[in-house]
Parts: structure tokens; C-alpha cells; sequence
């Protein structure tokens, strides 16, 4: 890191979790300022995490004693005091650690270009948690701008083993010129030792919460000092959590952690296991990142692990000592998930990293981000252009879209020109832009950022709050309901606007809480590994019995699914007949796929009567048989049904909802008053609604498609899978269920029906109430 | 469609119509509420650019429905414009457009608290509340009121969750005497219509009545907020 510093090249160090990279991307700085370089702000750091940066003011302010350097260390996060953030404009400290909003926000003010103008180096820890993402692009733009404050600006990118060396580099790259980034790679360390654990070689047919190894997992706990569990999802952490204190003989302290309860709960787990006062946490993705607290010498997964990387970054978070392997456990919660645990395993040991896609910038953040710039001061467009341009994300941005963001910051960008007179920017003499009125730049700045809450209400029992749910979840409760929160059963009382109201409830069994909280993808190259195990036998010897003989059912009853064909099942079950297509590309094309299906099934008269998905197959069943599935998996399906079925969906308002707030259409806030998430529901269905009536080319419209698409429906993955199965369709008509349509066929009532249907419920509901009302 | 969401009320047959208007056939008049009209451009004033279609979009389903029905009573139950400088907001043919409407037909503007006058060269008649036979018209509803009223104001929306889903829609609500329009304006939001504001003032017997394609469905708003 050193050398690259010397040769004043940009760098990206890729290190495995506890490696001491955040150190490592320090040492230049140190080294620097340790020299007497300063000339105000040498070093801004950005993390994806508020507290990351509270910690690595923490663990660098050590070695800075040490050696003891006068050197000012401060952290700038939307936590700050406004008399600090305003004297940290002013007279700026050495080293910044920040966010990429709290970054982005302090570009849009006038002093940026005194504050940057001396700045040496930018450390973006954690690279690859931003790259393919919203707050990536906003990162990216806030990048070309340092660099034409500051035109030496070294890039210091920090990441986690990842599979695309090439394609981050290529983002921390100005102008992406990959060359001009020197890959840093730190020691591999030892491989980790990864098992999976079957107890009593009992291993369920459908289900993802393993039940059944709670005792195991309780003894695995009691074996090792500090022993973190992850789970996948936020139900499943509650539920487990509720398992193992009522299996908690000894009284362990253990304790549980989520991305939905009060931070201040977080806080006092988080020091608490760093304390060395808990023996086991149970979380979710909410520990996936972060520093190393405390002294975990296990990491257990429960349920399948949904991608290698994931799993390595998860298991990296046990023995932060390169010299020791990390020691993990997998438990698969059922068959389905053994086969993804093993390739899981097999994956992570041979490093063979899943890919993330990287995708084009959103239109929705470049609005934001110019008109952040516009705040701090006039610009010229064709020199904000080119500048724009060499943020990796946005090097194709066409000049055409660039205009459109233009007149959509200036007057709304509408075709119907009714707001000229209200223009937001104006075009100066000389040719430059610059914000209207005071009062916008206001505006602008308390309504920037991007990452974007889906709606969460507090949960309190009385006065006292436990933490948010989302509001989605909250809307399916009525009075009297039970679910898991915060590791205890509640029972839901009332909705007070953005509070949920609950009591403690002694029912032990709680209705099971539904909320999806970080349900995970389950990535390409894992799924991939899947399939080539069903397809070679041999392999099968590596497996416990149970799965064996499942497999060879499967073998004797059906036909197994081939590497490079797409399977599908059909028979008759209960007077209804079920097809089951064993694709492999993850619950979300699935999903999408059974929408689609089920539409085309219609058309052609089979009366389809629901599907279901998981990470593996999809089960369609209808009240005619599927005689021939051929044109129902054919590519054009995409083209026919989808936008018919996207443009009425409402995925699409969801994404209009995030990208009408980013882009600044719809404020976040006023001054002195927050709007709650409700009630900006509300107003921005409206304005899609009418403005896909009346101008379904808009610049928001092209973005909020542009969002959908990349976010939830993983249509490209569907476009190449369905392209690729072309002619290697296998049916295969059955008399009865097959082995492997088992665990699918499980899942059957978890799946909500979808709006076509909302006439029939509206007659339902007014039935029920009916009766209840007699 | 507009027979199978007809109702009674207080002796006279009404028909909520599924464009969030109500049909009264007796006197052959379109009444509608909260039409809130510019309200884009009012939020353009502060420099927030939502579309600038509502006007033409209300406007333009204002002259289908009075074609359609054979309308020749019009009654705009107040908030028509969004605020009091909205109508010199208008762009120049939408105003056209809206004189030709208002000319071709008995039109009455109820005023409300969002547009206290209404400027008179868009046509019609401007009053602050009417008695029609045996009703009484306003903008907003009058708790001491006796006489069986029509008003607006409130914007009722009816929220369900029917077996995992959500519903929300603009509604009617009755009872007490009382009959609440739902709002028309493409931008408008709503309240539930279980909020005491608007519960309180329907009493015990209050319902909310949402116009479907296969019928009217009601739903006791006491049964709507257990």
C-alpha cells in the first residue's frame, strides 16, 4: 500500500474479512501526516455503515497515540451536531470518516472547493457492498467530483475477496480506466474448516428453520467460548433465538441481534459481546459487515447459505487470526438446502466467488447529485458532463438522458411546459447554471440521500420501544394477533399512526411473523453447483443416507433434473393438476416466471389456480392438465406477459416511490416536519398513476423501470435461462407426486395472491363482516 | 353499471359511480367533491414539479361523465380549486374547456375552505351551501345539522387487509344523515374512513360503500376499526 502511495497510484487492496485492511488503507495517511504534509484535510474515509466509522475512529485513534502523532480524527455522519458539521467546513480536521450521504450533502455546499482542494487520499472501505448499488452511484459521482477539486486525489478502495477483481477496479477507476488502479492482495490466510452438520442424520423434507438441530446447535454453543449464528431472515432469527432459551439448560447468555430492533439494543449486544460477556449471538445480515468485536471461535449458519461469498464474509467473522483457520458449521433446514450447503462448501473452498452484476447508474441519483452541485455553486453543463462521465457508473451516460436530468431539475421535464415560470435553475449570461432561490438549496439538502427505509413503525409494549417493523407487516396483524419480536411473543394491540402498539403474551406458540426482513437471493454460480449434483450420481456418495435415498427415488419415480435441461413434472393431485419446472434460478425469477405462467395459462384456457416458488422450482397448479409445456416456457413470454403484468404490478409504484423521493420529486422532508412513510405512499401512487397516463416517457418513469427491473424481478437472469432451455425442455407426466417436488409443494399457502383478484376480496371482506356484523 | 351501484338515501335514489362521482337520476345531477384542481402547480410554486396533467385529467373525466349520464345538474361540493389563486393558474385551454362545460349545464360551485370564492368568469353559480328538496348541500359536514346533508371534505378512504392484502380506495361514507363524497381529484390522498373525524360524525349505523364492477359493497365502519 506503501509503494502504491510512493508511485502516487490509485489502489484497491482485496483482503479476506480480518486481515487488518481498514488499517492497511490507514498506513499511507499516518505516514504521510507523520512527515509534516498537511494542508487541511488530507483523508476522507467512507464506510456503508454509521457505526463503522464510530469504530474506526476508535481503532485508529490507538496506533495515532502510539506513535504519537498530533493528527485530528473525526467522524461526519447524518448523527453529528449541526455546530460541528458547520466547523468541520470551516476548519476541517486531517482525517474524515464518513458516509457517502454525509459526503454527498457536503459537496452541495459553497466551501466544498476550499475544504477538497488539498485533499490527498479517499478510502472507500467496504467497496464491494457499494458497487452495484443506488448509494454506489451516488458514491461514484461524489468521486468525480473530489477528483476535479482535487485533481492528485489518490483512490484507496478496500474490499472483501470478491469474484470481479477487474470490475472494481474498474469502478474505483476514474474514467474506469482499470490500469490506472494497482491491485493490492493480502495474505489468503489459512482456509477455513466448514461442516455440515445433520444430526441423527435427520434431516426434514420442506421448511428452512432446522427445528430439528436446536439441541445440536445448543451443544455446539455450549462446546465453544463465543459462537455467533446467523440465520437468513428475521423471522427465523426470532424463532431460533425462542428455541434456544428454551432449550438454554445452563442459562448460557445468549442473545439476539437484527436489523429491526432499536439501535440502542444493537449497541448494548455489540459491547456486550465484546466484552466477552455473551457465549452465542443469533442475527441476520445486520452483523455482515463490520469490525471485529470479541473473541467468536464458531460461526453456525442456519439454513442454506444463499451464496459462497456471503458465507466466507459470514465465516470471516469467526477468529480474526489469518494463522488460524476459521472453524464454521452449516445446518441445512431441509433437503434442498443440504445439496446448496454442500455446493455452498465446495464453492467457499475452491474461492469460487459469485459475481455481482454491475449495472448502468440510476437517472433518479444523477438528479440528485446535480442539483447537489448545482447548491454549492453555478456549473457549466458540457464540463459537468464530461465530469459525470467518468464515474464508472455513469461512463455511458448518453447526452441526451443528461438533458432530460437537466430539464427535469430545471422545470419537472414534462413535454406539457407548465412550469417554466417556476424554474428551479436558471441559466446565467455566461452559460452557467445556478439554483433559483435560497430556499431550494434548503429544500434540496434535507431531502438528499439515497438509501431509502421501506416504511418501518415503532413496536412498543407501554412506553417502552423495542424496535421497527415494517409497515407492511404491521398491516397484516388484527387485534389480538401474536408474532416473535424481540425474542419474546407480543400481542398486538392497535396502529397509532406510526407506532404499533403490543403487549407480552404467554401463548408460547406466537402466529409465526411473516415479515421477509432480509430474505437473500440465492446466487447464480451456487445454484449452478446444485444442479450439476443432481445430474451426476456420483457425487452422491458425499451425502448423508437420507438424501441419498431421496435422490434415488427421484431417480426410480421421475427422472433426475440434467446440468443443461429444464425438467418439468406433471401430475394429478386432489382433482387439481400441478406442474413442477425445476429451473434453479432463485425464488425472485421464479416468482416472476409463476406470474407470468400463469398468465399465459389463462389465455390458453388451462384455469390456473395459483403457483409457488422457492430458490429451486416453481409448482404451477391448475384445473386442466399442462399437455404440453413447451410454448409456456418459450422466451417470447417475457416480451407478451411481462409488461402487460409490470405495468399494473405494484412493484412498479415501489420503485417510483424511492425514485421519486431521490430524484427530489417528492420531498422527504420539510422543515421541522418529517413526513411519515404513509402518508408518502399515498401521494406518490398518485402522481404515477397520472403520470403514466399522460407522460409514460418521462425521465422518472424510464428510472423507476430501470429500478424495477434490476431490483426484484431478475428478468435478465429469466431471459438467458429461458433462452438457454430452448429445446431442451423435458416433460414428464406423472401419476403421482415426485420426491422432488416435496419440498415445494410444501410451501403451498405461504404465497399472497396477487391484485387481479381484488374485486373478489372486496365481496369477501363485505360477506365476512356480514356475518360477524349479524 | 350505474343501476347496479344505486342506493337509497333518505327517500331518494342515488348511484355511486366508480369514478368517485354521484349520480343522483331523479334530478338527473352529477354531484362530485374536492376536485382540487391545480393543485400540481401549486406544489410547482415551491419548486416541487409534480406532473401538471390533474387539471386535464379531472376535466377531461368531468366531461365523460356528464355526457355519458346526460347530466343537467352539476354540483362541485367545495375545494374545486386547490387554493384561491389556482384557477389563474389554469393553462389557457383547460380554462377553455371548463367554461364550455359549466355553460352547457346547470353548474353550482359550493365553496370550501381551500377556495373560499370561486372566480366568476369560469361560469356557474358560486354558494357556500344549498337546500335541494330534502337535502342540504355543503362542503363540509355540519355536526348540528338535521336535515339529511351531502358534503365532502373528508376524502374517506377505505383500508382492508383481506386474506394477506391490502386495499385501499377511495370510498363513500353514510350514516346519521349523512352522506360523505369521496374526493376527485387525481392528486388528492385520503382519510380512513374509520378516523374519528369522520366515524364520529356518522355515528353507530356509519358505513363506508365502495362501487365495484359486480355492485355496491358497504362495510360498518364500527366492524372496519375493532
Amino acid at each position: 500500500m506503501l509503494e502504491a502511495e510512493r508511485d502516487g497510484v490509485h489502489a484497491l487492496l482485496i483482503a479476506p474479512t480480518g486481515a487488518g485492511k481498514t488499517l492497511a488503507g490507514f498506513l499511507p495517511t499516518l505516514a504521510s501526516l507523520a512527515r509534516g504534509e498537511r494542508r487541511g484535510l488530507h483523508t476522507v474515509y467512507v464506510s456503508p455503515l454509521k457505526a463503522l466509522s464510530v469504530d474506526v475512529s476508535r481503532n485508529l485513534m490507538a496506533p495515532i497515540a502510539e506513535m504519537g502523532l498530533d493528527i485530528r480524527v473525526e467522524t461526519r455522519t447524518g448523527d453529528t451536531a449541526s455546530h460541528k458539521k458547520a466547523r468541520q467546513r470551516v476548519a476541517p480536521p486531517d482525517i474524515l470518516l464518513t458516509t457517502p450521504e454525509s459526503l454527498s450533502l457536503l459537496l452541495s455546499y459553497p466551501e466544498a472547493g476550499a475544504m477538497f482542494e488539498h485533499l490527498r487520499t479517499v478510502i472507500i472501505d467496504e467497496i464491494h457492498a457499494f458497487a452495484p448499488t443506488k448509494r454506489g452511484d451516488l458514491l461514484s459521482l461524489a468521486l468525480a467530483r473530489l477528483q476535479r477539486l482535487a485533481p492528485n486525489l489518490r483512490r484507496v478502495g478496500l474490499s472483501a475477496t470478491v469474484a470481479d477483481e477487474a470490475g472494481h477496479a474498474r469502478w474505483l477507476a476514474p474514467g474506469s480506466d482499470d490500469a490506472s488502479v494497482r491491485l493490492v492482495r493480502g495474505e489468503p490466510g489459512a482456509p477455513p474448516q466448514i461442516d455440515i452438520l445433520v444430526p441423527k442424520s435427520r434431516i426434514p423434507w420442506g421448511g428452512h428453520t432446522a427445528r430439528h438441530a436446536v439441541p445440536a446447535i445448543y451443544d455446539l454453543i455450549q462446546r465453544h467460548r463465543v459462537t455467533l449464528v446467523f440465520t437468513n431472515t428475521r423471522a427465523n432469527a426470532e424463532r431460533l433465538f425462542q428455541d434456544l432459551w428454551s432449550a438454554n439448560s445452563e442459562s448460557l447468555p445468549i442473545a439476539l441481534h437484527h436489523g429491526s430492533l432499536a439501535a440502542e439494543q444493537r449497541r448494548r449486544v455489540e459491547a456486550a459481546m465484546s466484552s466477552g460477556s455473551l457465549r452465542a449471538v443469533v442475527a441476520t445480515a445486520s452483523l455482515d459487515l463490520g469490525l471485529d468485536w470479541g473473541d467468536i471461535d464458531l460461526v453456525i449458519q442456519v439454513g442454506a447459505p444463499k451464496g459462497a461469498s456471503r458465507l466466507l464474509q459470514r465465516i470471516g467473522r469467526a477468529n480474526h487470526r489469518l494463522d488460524e483457520p476459521s472453524r464454521a458449521v452449516l445446518i441445512p433446514g431441509n433437503r434442498f438446502e443440504y445439496l446448496e450447503s454442500m455446493a455452498a462448501r465446495d464453492a467457499a473452498l475452491a474461492a469460487d466467488l459469485d459475481g455481482e452484476p454491475f449495472r448502468p447508474g440510476g437517472l433518479d441519483v444523477l438528479a440528485q447529485h446535480v442539483m447537489g452541485l448545482a447548491c454549492a455553486e453555478p456549473f457549466e453543463p458540457d464540463d459537468l458532463f464530461d465530469e459525470i462521465r467518468t464515474a464508472t457508473p455513469y461512463g455511458h451516460l448518453r447526452r441526451a438522458d443528461f438533458d432530460d436530468t437537466l430539464e427535469f431539475i430545471e422545470s419537472g421535464g414534462y413535454s406539457l411546459r407548465a412550469y417554466d415560470r417556476f424554474r428551479r435553475l436558471v441559466r446565467m449570461p455566461d452559460g452557467r447554471y445556478r439554483v433559483s432561490h435560497p430556499r431550494l438549496i434548503q429544500q434540496h439538502r434535507l431531502n438528499a440521500g439515497v438509501i431509502l427505509d421501506a416504511p418501518m413503525l415503532e413496536v412498543k409494549v407501554g412506553r417502552r420501544s423495542l424496535g421497527r417493523v415494517e409497515e407492511s407487516f404491521a398491516e397484516q396483524l388484527t387485534p389480538g394477533d401474536t408474532f416473535l419480536f424481540a425474542g419474546r411473543v407480543l400481542e398486538f394491540e392497535r396502529l397509532e399512526k406510526t407506532t404499533l402498539y403490543a403487549r407480552p403474551s404467554f401463548k408460547p406458540e406466537p402466529m409465526v411473523p411473516a415479515y421477509l426482513g432480509g430474505r437473500l437471493p440465492l446466487s447464480a454460480n451456487l445454484a449452478d453447483r446444485v444442479r450439476r449434483f443432481l445430474a451426476e450420481p456420483a457425487a452422491w456418495r458425499r451425502f448423508p443416507e437420507e438424501v441419498q435415498e431421496w435422490l434415488e427415488m427421484q431417480r426410480r419415480v421421475s427422472v433426475l433434473p440434467e446440468a443443461d435441461g429444464l425438467l418439468v413434472e406433471t401430475f394429478p393431485r386432489r382433482r387439481k393438476h400441478y406442474m413442477v419446472a425445476y429451473c434453479f434460478e432463485g425464488r425472485a425469477a421464479h416468482q416472476t416466471l409463476g406470474l407470468l405462467l400463469t398468465r399465459r395459462m389463462e389465455r390458453l384456457g388451462l384455469a390456473p389456480l395459483g403457483f409457488v416458488a422457492n430458490d429451486y422450482a416453481l409448482a404451477v397448479w391448475s384445473l386442466y392438465r399442462v399437455e404440453n409445456p413447451e410454448p409456456l416456457f418459450s422466451p417470447d413470454i417475457l416480451h407478451d406477459e411481462l409488461n402487460q403484468w409490470l405495468a399494473r404490478s405494484a412493484l412498479l409504484k415501489r420503485s417510483f416511490r424511492d425514485v421519486a423521493v431521490i430524484s427530489g420529486l417528492v420531498e422527504r422532508q420539510h422543515p421541522g416536519l418529517r413526513k411519515t412513510g404513509r402518508q408518502l405512499t399515498i401521494s406518490s401512487d398518485l402522481i404515477y398513476d397520472v403520470l403514466r397516463q399522460h407522460e409514460p416517457d418521462h425521465l422518472l418513469l424510464r428510472a423507476t423501470w430501470a429500478d424495477a427491473r434490476g431490483r426484484l424481478t431478475d428478468i435478465d437472469r429469466l431471459a438467458a435461462f429461458l433462452e438457454r432451455m430452448q429445446g431442451h425442455i423435458r416433460p414428464k407426466p406423472l401419476s403421482r407426486v415426485s420426491p422432488l417436488a416435496v419440498p415445494i409443494l410444501l410451501e403451498i399457502g405461504q404465497e399472497r395472491i396477487e391484485g387481479s383478484a381484488e374485486e373478489v376480496l372486496l365481496a369477501e371482506a363485505e360477506r365476512l363482516m356480514r356475518e360477524a356484523t349479524r | 353499471m350505474t343501476t347496479e351501484n344505486a342506493f337509497t338515501f333518505h327517500g331518494d335514489v342515488f348511484v355511486a359511480l366508480p369514478e368517485h362521482a354521484l349520480w343522483w337520476p331523479r334530478r338527473k345531477a352529477l354531484l362530485v367533491a374536492d376536485l382540487h384542481l391545480e393543485k400540481a402547480s401549486s406544489y410547482a410554486q415551491r419548486g416541487q414539479f409534480l406532473p401538471p396533467y390533474d387539471s386535464l385529467q379531472a376535466l377531461g373525466q368531468l366531461e365523460d361523465l356528464v355526457q355519458r349520464l346526460g347530466a343537467q345538474e352539476f354540483w362541485c361540493l367545495g375545494d374545486s380549486f386547490h387554493d384561491p389563486q389556482a384557477a389563474m393558474r389554469l393553462l389557457p385551454d383547460v380554462r377553455a374547456r371548463l367554461q364550455r362545460l359549466t355553460s352547457g349545464l346547470f353548474w353550482v360551485w359550493v365553496t370550501g375552505n381551500h377556495d373560499p370564492s370561486v372566480d366568476a368568469a369560469l361560469g356557474g353559480v358560486s354558494m357556500s351551501e344549498m337546500m335541494l328538496d330534502q337535502f342540504t348541500l355543503r362542503h363540509e359536514a355540519d355536526p348540528t345539522e338535521s336535515r339529511p346533508e351531502l358534503s365532502g371534505h373528508f376524502h374517506p378512504k377505505l383500508r382492508l387487509m383481506v386474506r394477506g392484502q391490502a386495499i385501499n380506495r377511495r370510498c363513500f361514507a353514510c350514516g346519521g344523515g349523512k352522506l360523505i363524497l369521496p374526493s376527485f381529484g387525481p392528486l388528492t390522498g385520503g382519510l380512513d374512513v374509520t378516523d374519528p373525524a369522520i366515524a364520529r360524525l356518522l355515528g353507530e349505523e356509519g358505513q363506508a360503500l365502495v362501487p365495484t364492477q359486480s355492485g355496491l359493497r358497504r362495510y360498518p365502519i364500527g366492524a372496519l376499526s375493532f
